[in-house]
């Protein structure tokens, strides 16, 4: 008959009405302040930068590669190269940021920064408490508060840091163990000089130090 | 000391009079009387409005406001001074005289309505002999603020909104006004003060409130109903329609005379509630003689709020319609419905005997109502669609 679905739609809202009075597990609440929700892994707020060991400029990923910068679509990051190199994780000299602004006013937590960085160097932060009096300075994050260390992103994020650790450590092997070859090549075409100096060593002798490869893939 | 109690107010205002000179009398009775109506109200409204935020909260399983105060029950002073210290932004095309008149006119509209309201024994501004009728043509001008707000904003939004407005407010205008005939037949009067002395006799300790006789009962079903929509409440609340016109005429209001209108849409429901009272719920009176101890103006408030409660019931359960369903509803099931109304009022005014006037009223009313139902629920079988384009 008419109007039994808004008799039904009426019990049902009486019911969640008085049951949200008798039952805690109705309200799912939580009262921020005093309360909080856990943490989520997956949650991400704005990007942070990542480095390794005690030292934040030493340890620092980020090479100043600007691609982040090229592909941010609300280009809210800012980052000037250095003029001189400092050796990276495997100890390959490379420039660094000596400027890296992020305007987190502008910034829409999209992780393309992320997804495309080829060093790990840039990450997604879940902290949210970022209210400030000051509108403009305030909302511009430098260098210096960008960067976190290795150990918080494995706490903020631990899978994804875990992934992220194991590359890393395959590229340094891989890089040690060419490194090592090299040298042992460079040793054994020394040695084989020694053994004949008359002859012309040939054009193909491996440089002793090879290029650092790329990291392949982006974040994930 | 109960007789004291129920003219509590009554003889308060009299013994302040007596202290005037007698000339003076007669205005300043009438200057208090409008003030604490304008006092009382809002008061009233602000206490609806914590009721809303929190009822629909606990509906929905969430704790409603319960940070200011203890459980929140300074909410409505810290909206209220919110919306006092906002900005007032008027857009630069907007016709600023009238966007400034608007809320200023649904509010007096609104208050105009209390001054024929009886909300107590003894206890009504003006005893006018066609109140009904006088608080009808005050609550069709709250339309006009509607559509001045909407049209001087100068934004589509707000003309949106104050289109649907009108035509849904003067829809429902027509079985609001049928729905209440029926009442006016059987009284025999136009006065509100008359119809609530019509209501408060007692039989069998049970009050002869209107709702309880098949007529009053189709016609408060029905008043309820078009209530809502004059309202612009939830389910019918397309005028403002938050999610797809944002807002309706509200559009281009802010800080304070947004305020205006929110208080204004609420002291409506109020006096739309309080008419509902009045004509169906036996007024100011109690439903059974043994209650009757208990003073009369709690029990017209107490009504009022009940009725307030019973919409924020429908505005946590119901979604909103849609425009075509909101006027087939009004005009091909209301209107006939109110019409066959008047029929069961006559049938209850001439046909002599208690059981047979029952009897025959309640196999009209319903049997009327489920074939409406039947015949407005059935499905339309629509062929493929096809499409003819313009040459």
């Amino acid at each position: 008959m008419l109007g039994e679905g808004i008799l039904k739609g009426l019990a049902e809202t009486a019911k969640n009405f008085a049951g949200s009075y008798v039952s805690k597990e109705r309200l799912t609440t939580v009262q921020y302040p005093e309360e909080r929700a856990e943490h989520i892994e997956a949650s991400r707020v704005f990007p942070f930068l990542v480095y390794d060991g005690p030292d934040a400029f030493a340890g620092m990923r980020c090479v100043s590669c600007q691609i982040c910068e090229k592909e941010c679509p609300p280009k809210c990051i800012y980052i000037e190269k250095s003029k001189d190199k400092k050796p990276d994780y495997v100890g390959k000299p490379q420039n660094y940021p000596v400027r890296f602004d992020i305007d987190i006013s502008v910034c829409m937590s999209c992780q393309i920064c992320v997804e495309v960085c080829p060093f790990d160097a840039i990450k997604m932060d879940s902290v949210f408490e970022m209210a400030t009096d000051n509108r403009f300075g305030g909302l511009l994050l430098d260098r210096e508060k960008l960067l976190k260390s290795n150990e918080y992103y494995h706490s903020i994020h631990p899978t994804e840091a875990t992934e992220v650790d194991g590359r890393l450590a395959e590229e340094k092997a891989k890089v040690e163990a060419k490194a090592k070859a090299a040298a042992e090549a460079a040793a054994a075409k020394a040695a084989a000089e020694a053994a004949a100096p008359k002859t012309a060593a040939p054009a193909a002798a491996p440089a002793a130090k090879p290029d650092a490869p790329k990291p392949t893939g982006g974040a994930e | 000391m109960v007789e004291k109690a129920d003219q509590i107010f009554v003889l308060l205002l009299h013994w302040i009079l007596n202290y005037l000179p007698a000339a003076w009398r007669h205005p300043v009775s009438v200057l208090l009387c409008v003030a604490v109506i304008v006092a009382v109200y809002p008061a009233l409204f602000a206490l609806a409005v914590l009721m809303e935020r929190k009822g629909l909260g606990r509906m929905q399983n969430r704790y409603g406001p319960n940070r200011v105060g203890p459980f929140g029950i300074l909410q409505p002073v810290a909206d209220g001074i919110k919306s006092l210290t906002k900005e007032d932004i008027v857009p630069r095309n907007a016709d600023a005289l009238v966007h400034f008149i608007a809320p200023l006119v649904l509010v007096v509209a609104v208050f105009m309505g209390f001054a024929v309201m009886p909300m107590g024994r003894n206890m009504v501004l003006v005893n006018l002999d066609a109140s009904l009728l006088f608080f009808f043509a005050m609550g069709a001008s709250t339309e006009l603020s509607i559509f001045m707000a909407g049209w001087s904003s100068r934004n589509k939004y707000s003309l949106l909104g104050a289109m649907r407005a009108v035509a849904q407010m003067i829809s429902y205008e027509v079985p609001l006004l049928l729905s209440t005939v029926g009442v006016v037949m059987i009284t025999g009067s136009l006065s509100l003060v008359d119809i609530v002395d019509a209501q408060n006799r007692y039989s069998w300790g049970l009050a002869h409130w209107n709702v309880f006789k098949p007529w009053g009962l189709a016609g408060f079903v029905m008043f309820v109903i078009a209530s809502m929509a004059e309202t612009n409440r939830s389910p019918f609340d397309l005028p403002e329609g938050e999610s797809e016109i944002i807002g309706g005429y509200f559009t281009e209001y802010s800080g304070f005379k947004f305020a205006l209108f929110f208080l204004g849409e609420y002291v409506g429901m109020f006096g739309i509630a309080g008419l509902g009272t009045t004509l169906f719920l036996g007024g100011w009176s109690a439903p059974l003689a043994v209650l009757s101890w208990i003073p009369s103006w709690i029990w017209f408030f107490a009504k009022v709020e009940l009725w307030i409660c019973f919409f924020i019931w429908v505005r946590g359960t119901l979604p909103r319609l849609r425009q075509d369903q909101l006027m087939n509803f009004a005009w091909k099931f209301l209107l006939p419905l109110t019409l066959v109304n008047l029929l069961v009022a006559a049938e209850w005014r001439f046909v002599e005997g208690v059981w047979i006037r029952w009897i025959v009223g309640m196999v009209i009313v319903v049997g009327t109502y489920v074939l409406m139902g039947r015949v407005g629920m059935r499905r339309e079988k629509l062929g493929p669609r096809s499409y003819r384009y313009a040459e």
